[in-house]
């Protein structure tokens, strides 16, 4: 017996599962590049595991105040965070150690934009329609509990810049209407900074209840993808809403995919070493007293800072009673509707469409131009508003007056994403119309083909 | 050259990499460690990479196959599930109230389980908002613990204190000085009195956000506008210290609270009372209370 068969059949005496395992082998994998968008997702968050556990060997989860000594200079002396001192000393003195460090920021950097060029690839080629809501809200509920988690985890270092962004999440918290207050004073253990019990807190969520979380939903996901099985673009005649085409697992997929994974974990190692990030030990550590200009967060709360910053000066008051208080607004009403838009858009298309149908094949962002024209609306407005978030640098690069451009952005958001949505329509139709001039075209040279092909064979009989 | 050959040279390459990362990693001395580590684990994960996708296009079968997608519904297996769970229940007779105290048994567990949750920090105890260290008469000092002279302060400039002896990481401890020619000063009638002789302090947390108010915007030649502000380089609140710190633009829907200042026999900068409005960022409640010690 070869070893295979030996191997297979051991697993099979022991777990009977050789009928499973077989049907594994044959899932098909219909073929396209941007299916491989979700893939490179996975792979970022397995490099993030692998590299938050080396991370946790090393870090101290306290904000017990210490002084340095180390052997980075310009920190000499200063008072600072059990929590900083270790990352700065897990950067500069353990070996390997600022590697795995900035390979796991670059992960987390690259993780949300994989997750995000998927959620984009989904959203404009229907992908989440029946039969596959319940994955697409799955996946909306990964891509915001990885937005926390990853949030969680640059504010552990308690570096300047992060505990800048501690405290604007925390003042967003405490901006929830009526409950805002409690609820911050219950998790930090009373008023920013709070008790030192927080940082415990939110090391054990971020290492521990958040990637279980994410885990979770993330095997949610890809099972109910596997149990309905993966959507196609209609590329042959053989492709319907009944039958899938595609590369089974083994052999053809596995190589492909493993080969993505590596490949997503060489690049990442490869930035992790070659190009700095986040470099702590320049920021000096964080106090509440302290902060610094030109602070810019990373990219995936860029949209966050500019919804906060647009907001005019107000809290809405009645009385004595503060009912909204200003960062509400821009830091959680804006990501709320962006949430809720993300999980009602498909019931909302079934209810607009009356289109309750189950849909395997895809469609291509321009065959449904009203759903492109309202992705891209959606889309620019919060990219508007992150933009917006960079009018400070603008204004230092190019000297363009902060206020002038933030009254700009205060109309320019809510026009803008108008404008863009109706020019994504109106190129939709126009790709549209140029099809139909290039079948049309085709049509008619097959037909005057056949036309001279035919006159001749119709003299010969004659 | 054949795929083959290929796909073996890059496992090799992998194999010299890993090597590399191991040797790079073992010797102390060796410059920019971090990079050549990076290099060698990426290379290493590169190859092996590039190895296998040369595999799985060129070296495996890759035919397409057809298969049907599952049925958008499996109406007799659904029927069947239906029937046997409902006909689990027929030995009840008071299925309502059995459901109902199934529910609230469930409900009661579940609230139980989540109680200890409560002791994370005080719900309730809002007034630790209004918490402040001031008091009438103590004194400002810097960083290191020296209290200020009123003539250390000077126009232009921009200075952090906190109240002596207080934890400076407290919200409430810290404060901004600057000192503004008295003629320009136009504090409201509520807060008349609270300079001393054109020094203004306020609390250096922003009522927007919490971020430290850590810019001081003064023009330094001619022309001597826009007047002096203080501003928050979080989302650019920003501040007059003239008019009692009210908000010239940026999205704070507070004035910076002001402490009240007096100079002492010696010259030192002492509180002359509480903020007049409470500190930090705006909640529920935050208007509705003075400051207390």
């Amino acid at each position: 017996m070869s070893i295979t068969r030996r191997v297979v059949t051991f697993v099979d005496e022991r777990t009977a599962s050789a009928p499973i395992l077989r049907k594994a082998l044959r899932y098909l994998f219909p073929d396209h590049w941007s299916f491989l968008l979700g893939e490179v997702a996975l792979y970022a968050f397995m490099v993030l595991v692998g590299t938050g556990i080396y991370l946790t060997f090393f870090f101290v989860d306290s904000t017990h105040d210490v002084v340095y000594h180390g052997t980075y200079a310009p920190l000499q002396g200063q008072h600072m965070t059990e929590a900083y001192k270790s990352v700065v000393d897990l950067s500069l003195n353990v070996k390997a150690g600022l590697l795995i460090r900035q390979t796991h920021h670059w992960a987390a950097n690259v993780f949300l934009v994989a997750i995000l060029l998927h959620l984009f690839r989904v959203f404009f080629t229907g992908a989440y329609r029946k039969p596959r809501g319940l994955i697409w809200a799955l996946g909306v509920t990964m891509l915001f509990t990885s937005l926390l988690e990853a949030y969680m985890g640059y504010s552990l270092v308690d570096d300047l810049l992060s505990g800048m962004g501690l405290v604007i999440g925390y003042s967003v918290g405490l901006s929830i209407p009526f409950v805002g207050a409690n609820l911050m004073e219950w998790l930090f253990h009373g008023p920013y900074p709070g008790q030192h019990v927080f940082w415990p807190r939110m090391y054990i969520a971020h290492v521990l209840l958040f990637p279980i979380l994410i885990g979770m939903l993330l095997t949610a996901h890809l099972l109910l993808v596997a149990l309905r099985h993966h959507t196609q673009f209609k590329r042959r005649r053989a492709q319907s809403n009944h039958v899938v085409m595609g590369v089974p697992t083994f052999p053809g997929q596995t190589p492909r995919s493993l080969g993505l994974l590596l490949a997503v974990a060489g690049v990442l190692f490869l930035l992790g070493g070659l190009v700095q990030i986040n470099p702590i030990w320049q920021w000096g550590p964080y106090h509440t007293y302290d902060a610094t200009n030109g602070a810019q967060p990373d990219w995936y709360l860029g949209w966050l800072i500019g919804g906060l910053r647009l907001v005019p000066g107000f809290d809405l008051v009645i009385g004595k009673f503060t009912l909204v208080p200003n960062p509400f607004w821009g830091g959680a009403l804006f990501p709320l509707v962006i949430l809720g838009f993300l999980y009602f858009w498909p019931w909302l298309e079934r209810k607009w469409t009356g289109d309750h149908a189950w849909h395997n094949v895809l469609e291509r962002p321009r065959d449904n131009p009203r759903r492109t024209a309202i992705g891209i609306g959606v889309i620019s407005w919060v990219v508007l508003v992150f933009v917006a978030g960079s009018s400070d640098r603008v204004n230092l690069v190019f000297g363009i007056p902060y206020t002038g451009q933030i009254w700009f952005y205060r109309v320019f958001v809510f026009v803008g994403p108008l404008l863009f949505g109706a020019i994504a329509y109106r190129v939709c139709k126009e790709l549209q119309a140029g099809e139909k001039v290039e079948e049309d075209r085709h049509t008619a040279e097959a037909e005057a083909r056949l036309a001279t092909w035919s006159k001749p064979s119709q003299s010969s009989e004659s | 050259m054949r795929a083959e050959t290929a796909a073996i040279l890059l496992f090799l390459l992998t194999g010299l990499f890993s090597v590399a990362f191991i040797v790079v990693y073992a010797i102390d001395r060796i410059p920019h460690q971090t990079q050549f580590l990076g290099l060698a684990l990426g290379g290493a994960l590169v190859s092996l990479a590039a190895a296998l996708i040369i595999t799985g296009l060129k070296l495996v079968v890759t035919e397409e196959l057809v298969e049907e997608y599952p049925p958008p519904l499996h109406a007799g297996e659904v029927d069947l599930i239906a029937t046997t769970v409902e006909e689990g229940g027929t030995r009840l007779t008071r299925r309502r109230l059995f459901k109902l105290t199934l529910l609230a048994a469930g409900g009661g567990l579940a609230t139980a389980a989540l109680t200890p949750a409560v002791s994370f920090g005080p719900i309730l105890r809002v007034k630790d908002f209004f918490g402040t260290p001031w008091t009438r008469g103590r004194r400002l000092v810097d960083e290191n613990g020296t209290p200020y002279k009123a003539s250390d302060i000077e126009e232009k400039d921009f200075y952090t204190a906190f109240a002596e002896g207080a934890d400076k990481e407290e919200a409430g401890a810290s404060v901004v000085l600057v000192r503004l020619p008295t003629s320009s000063l136009k504090l409201p009638s509520e807060l008349q009195g609270y300079d001393a002789d054109g020094i203004v302090a306020y609390s250096k947390i922003c009522t927007h956000a919490g971020c430290a108010i850590s810019m001081y915007r003064v023009p330094t030649f001619a022309p001597d506008e826009p007047k002096p502000a203080l501003v928050c380089p979080c989302h650019y609140s920003t501040f007059d210290p003239a008019s009692g710190g009210t908000v010239q633009f940026g999205p704070a829907g507070r004035p910076l609270p002001m402490l009240p200042l007096q100079i002492d026999g010696k010259g030192h900068l002492r509180a002359k009372g509480n903020f007049n409005e409470a500190v930090g960022p705006s909640w529920w409640g935050v208007r509705n209370r003075k400051p207390t010690p």
